[in-house]
């Protein structure tokens, strides 16, 4: 398709540049700045990896690290598989309350985390589950499931249920027809979803915070408290590698999800 | 290969009735027809015996034994979907190998069995492709190879050619006709289209308002059907109305319209079919023994072999086939007879 090239005008130009300024500038700033070896950010430059090594001497900072990993790793597993399940139940099945239970889907989505994370935190210490990492995991899945309902489902909008029915005429048990026909075809929905999910809890903070024990905590609570402490270097150290974790994953999603539109 | 029978089934979706204590033998071998408009149940009732719904109340049976409690992967049936259904994710021998490949075959049995059936329905060559590059002929094709790789019982086809257009399809209806001989299976079909009943099938049974209205081999259900709604949906038909009495039918204005003495029970309709007709100009003398009527050509369309004339007869419309035998075309206007043999007189249920 070919589309017309837009003129664009000086105001536009100057508008989109200080998107893109006030967007990016600060976290090259950041990264820039966790090559320098000054702690004080002064100028000329002097390129150096100290701030690198002394993160990878910080025992704190790599445990809460590892933790937020499999945190999120656990909450990506549990919340595709469920939400994935749910989607299709939602689209093959016509049941009583159908309709309460899809509306339900989204509040959590624009309920403030702070509200969500307070009220977990009270329910989870009245019927005893308490705080901890288990807590937090079963916190993000709860924060993850909508996402990935919803874009699972968005992608069985376009399948085909005779598909199954031909699967099932042929011989395929509800199993075969699950793993050889439906999921197949579900597969850049699911990963797209699996993204999401990972996403929402890696970088999840107010759940994790009210939900964190001392001394166990995941990767963004730890930077929190670090810099409440007193800002070192280290901090942009580790800011760095996970924002080039977090686009590497976001442009993952991006990519299945134009995947499962186009097709 | 199996007999099928379907015994007093009935299903309700709500409180639409889609099928009402609908009984059917299919034959063993046979290649049988359910005709019908949309709505009349024949989808419903083809579902059922493939398993995908359960009915209400009554039975089915394949080879005199109950299929109720047999699930859809446990049946043995191959179907086919009017939008093919093929796995978009598969290659077309992904796709025919399917149903052996879930029975866990051996693999070379497998390629040597897709191979057959593929060389059957003529796509040899094409395994590689995916069905997004296929033509709709080479999709139905596909579907159909699929279906008949596992060697079911039976074969269910839901509206198969209507997604083709009108060359492919004639085609295609001659290419299912000689697979179905080859394999001889079981076969039903679903259709809303007459003239496919008429040229695939050797049975035809005729739904209505989920309903069977007449069954019997197309000629036969041609030739006589039972029903107002039997002669007008399969074919065209004429149909008079008047009082049924000794010998025929005797119109509003007086005419008796002979019917054959083996035409059956007496009935306030008959029903003639436009090709059955002939006419003359009013000044021949008509033929001994022959139905006639007075009418006014209104309306004819000259189709090269034959021409259909419209007349005005009373207050009704009245069709002719007649054959282009080179004597021309009736002018408008003009008053003519409209002959045709007692044995071609159906008497029909309204």
């Amino acid at each position: 398709m070919s589309r017309r090239r837009l003129p664009l005008t000086s105001l536009g130009r100057v508008y989109l540049g200080a998107v893109l300024l006030f967007l990016y500038v600060p976290i090259i700033v950041m990264a820039v700045m966790s090559f320098n070896a000054s702690q004080l950010y002064r100028l000329p430059i002097e390129w150096s990896g100290v701030w690198y090594e002394r993160l990878a001497g910080n025992a704190k900072l790599i445990d809460a690290g590892l933790n937020s990993l499999g945190v999120a790793l656990v909450t990506t597993v549990i919340a595709s598989a469920l939400g994935t399940l749910a989607a299709i139940a939602f689209f093959r099945y016509d049941f009583r309350g159908k309709k309460l239970l899809q509306i339900l889907l989204f509040p959590p989505i624009a309920i403030p985390w702070l509200i969500i994370g307070t009220s977990m935190l009270i329910f989870f210490f009245w019927i005893g589950i308490g705080r901890g990492l288990h807590a937090m995991v079963l916190g993000h899945v709860a924060l993850a499931l909508p996402y990935v309902i919803i874009v699972v489902s968005a992608r069985l909008k376009a399948f085909d249920p005779h598909l199954e029915e031909a699967a099932r005429s042929l011989g395929a048990s509800q199993w075969q027809t699950l793993r050889y026909v439906t999921l197949p075809f579900l597969a850049p929905g699911v990963i797209a979803a699996a993204l999401f999910a990972f996403a929402v809890s890696f970088d999840q903070f107010v759940i994790s915070y009210f939900l964190a024990v001392p001394g166990v905590s995941t990767l963004p609570v730890e930077i929190y408290t670090a810099i409440r402490k007193g800002f070192t270097p280290e901090i942009n150290a580790i800011s760095t590698i996970i924002i080039c974790l977090s686009m590497a994953v976001l442009l993952g999603v991006a990519r299945f999800y134009k995947f499962g539109g186009e097709r | 290969m199996a007999a099928i029978a379907v015994r007093e089934v009935s299903k309700h979706f709500g409180s639409f009735t889609a099928l009402d204590r609908v009984s059917i033998d299919f034959p063993d071998g046979g290649f049988y027809a359910l005709l019908g408009p949309s709505g009349s149940g024949k989808t419903t009732l083809l579902r059922i015996i493939a398993g995908f719904e359960f009915p209400d109340s009554g039975h089915v049976t394949v080879d005199r034994e109950p299929v109720e409690s047999v699930p859809v992967e446990k049946r043995d049936v191959g179907m086919m979907f009017q939008n093919y259904a093929l796995f978009p994710n598969m290659t077309v021998f992904d796709n025919v190998a399917f149903g052996l490949t879930v029975r866990h075959l051996a693999s070379d049995e497998i390629r040597r069995r897709v191979g057959e059936v593929l060389e059957l329905v003529r796509l040899t060559g094409l395994e590689g492709r995916k069905p997004h590059q296929l033509s709709g002929g080479q999709k139905q094709r596909v579907a159909l190879a699929r279906a008949i790789v596992i060697e079911p019982r039976v074969m269910l086809l839901d509206e198969p050619l209507s997604a083709l257009d009108k060359a492919l399809r004639v085609e295609m209806q001659v290419e299912l006709r000689r697979i179905q001989r080859e394999v001889g299976i079981t076969t039903i079909f679903v259709t809303h289209d007459q003239e496919e009943a008429l040229t695939l099938s050797d049975r035809i049974g005729m739904l209505r308002d989920g309903a069977l209205v007449q069954e019997g081999a197309p000629g036969e259900i041609y030739e006589r059907p039972s029903s107002v709604f039997a002669a007008t949906f399969l074919g065209d038909a004429n149909i008079f109305q008047g009082t049924a009495e000794a010998g025929g039918l005797r119109l509003a204005d007086g005419t008796l319209l002979a019917v054959s003495d083996n035409a059956g029970a007496a009935q306030s309709q008959l029903a003639v079919r436009p090709e059955k007709m002939w006419l003359q100009r009013s000044d021949d003398t008509p033929a001994e023994g022959t139905n006639v009527i007075e009418a006014q050509v209104s309306q004819h369309i000259f189709a090269g072999s034959s021409v259909t004339y419209l007349l005005d007869w009373q207050d009704q419309t009245l069709k002719v086939f007649a054959q282009n035998r080179g004597e021309g075309v009736l002018p408008l206007g003009e008053r003519v007879r409209i002959c045709w043999s007692p044995a071609h007189s159906v008497p029909v249920e309204p």
